[in-house]
């Protein structure tokens, strides 16, 4: 089976892989592109731990087929930091200590980031139904969802104008 | 998995053609049950055609008094559409219980519908509704209500190459509402043991004209229960009406017994679904005429 020639966009850079036609977006990230934050738990759309933002939407990256991302726009937890400086949601994971193995963390930092990109102060219900596609065997989820609201009241206080 | 060809036709003609090529090709929309289909070796097509670069395959539009919904629609966009979410709650809500959000970026009611889950979320919103789809194949373009596609579970009425185009809603009748209500072991993330969809349409006084009662889940296919319905109308919903749609309901459902429900809790949560669903379209339908009771 020839493979597939796919020209995309990932965090704002232009991208290109050859992929096999039944490759999916994950494969593409890690193996072809090299970006191996995200990850792949259970490949069936259950864990959330190969989350990625599609034209600005959260998908699972295994259940999107690679050639799928031709002339569309991913954005990956490689993404998330401005270089070495982290994204509040990051940095209150650390202070939170809401990872313990961290499998799952980068899936849902993507996934808090775009909640809170859309709604900078949810309630703890909000937070716990937007990333009940978010598996998480360490932690008990706790630590996480009191990460994601302090980012949020990080995020909310940084547009605050003094 | 073992590889297919992948297409990105942006014509329907071009669909039917690449679907028509290779028996073993299936359409593609939002890929939440056609990957982890293939990924388990459960399915193999030699060619997966996806259906989302043909353009009005994605969206909702209104065509005079009908809401067209494109077959590769997420079912999260369906709540960025204002004027429908407003005109079918119900069904917003059914597609939007599925999976996760992740998933349901993706996940078409088409998919849903086609996947022929018996457990389907957004299948008796749709029937309650009366919804039509429009089916494309080499043989044509045909209309037929969603009823008609699940014939049994994993099992549609579409026949070699036909693959579903577009959702067809009315825009509701005046005093018209509608709900879908589940039940799940878990909160989120689950998949219904019972599901009932309701649409009614309630006159200036509050009696209702017309009402369509469908069950999910409680049978092998989706299930319009025409006597629930008929029980409602003519009524002003009052308790004993109420029951004898809920006995109504109960009488009809089919469910099989597993480790996630058995018959009984089934049947019994069938009929106080039904109620309920029941009493939040005739909320609705209320909201819409401004009549309190």
């Amino acid at each position: 089976m020839s493979r597939i020639h796919v020209s995309t966009t990932v965090n704002g850079d232009a991208a290109e892989f050859l992929c096999d036609p039944a490759a999916s977006l994950l494969d593409a990230l890690r193996d072809s592109l090299g970006l191996t934050g995200s990850k792949e738990g259970c490949g069936s759309g259950d864990c959330g731990a190969c989350t990625v933002v599609l034209d600005g939407e959260m998908v699972c990256s295994c259940l999107v087929f690679a050639a799928e991302a031709e002339g569309r726009a991913v954005r990956t937890i490689e993404g998330v930091a401005e270089g070495s400086v982290l994204h509040p949601v990051q940095q209150k994971f650390l202070e939170h200590a809401a990872l313990q193995c961290g499998f799952c963390t980068p899936g849902f930092i993507v996934a808090a980031k775009a909640l809170l990109d859309r709604n900078p102060d949810p309630t703890e219900t909000e937070v716990r139904y937007w990333l009940a596609g978010n598996l998480c065997r360490c932690t008990g989820y706790d630590k996480i969802v009191r990460a994601v609201m302090d980012a949020g009241a990080q995020l909310r206080q940084e547009r605050t104008p003094a | 998995m073992p590889s297919p060809a992948y297409h990105a036709p942006d014509t329907i003609t071009g669909a039917i053609a690449l679907l028509a090529a290779d028996p073993s090709a299936l359409p593609l929309g939002g890929g939440t049950d056609l990957i982890v289909q293939m990924r388990s070796g459960r399915i193999a097509p030699g060619a997966v055609i996806d259906l989302k670069r043909i353009e009005g395959m994605s969206g909702v539009r209104r065509e005079g008094d009908v809401f067209v919904i494109g077959a590769a629609t997420p079912c999260s966009a369906l709540k960025g559409d204002a004027a429908f979410s407003a005109a079918w709650p119900g069904v917003v809500e059914a597609a939007n219980l599925i999976g996760s959000v992740q998933v349901r970026n993706r996940a078409t009611m088409a998919g849903n519908l086609c996947n022929a889950s018996p457990a389907a979320d957004s299948v008796p919103a749709l029937v309650a509704a009366g919804a039509t789809c429009v089916i494309a194949g080499p043989g044509g373009v045909r209309q037929v209500p969603v009823e008609a596609v699940p014939v049994a579970p994993g099992r549609t009425s579409l026949g070699p190459g036909e693959f579903v185009v577009e959702f067809r809603l009315p825009v509701p009748r005046e005093g018209g509402g509608d709900a879908y209500l589940r039940a799940t072991p878990r909160t989120e993330m689950d998949i219904a043991v019972v599901g009932t969809g309701v649409c009614l349409v309630l006159d200036a006084a509050g009696t209702c004209m017309a009402a369509r009662v469908v069950l999910g889940a409680v049978g092998p296919t989706v299930m319009l229960v025409e006597e629930a319905g008929a029980a409602l109308v003519g009524s002003r919903l009052d308790d004993d009406v109420l029951a004898a749609m809920s006995r109504a309901v109960q009488a009809a459902s089919n469910p099989i017994d597993d480790k996630r429900g058995t018959v009984s809790y089934r049947k019994a949560m069938a009929g106080v679904l039904a109620r309920r669903a029941a009493l939040i379209a005739a909320g609705r339908a209320q909201a819409v005429r401004g009549i309190s009771r």
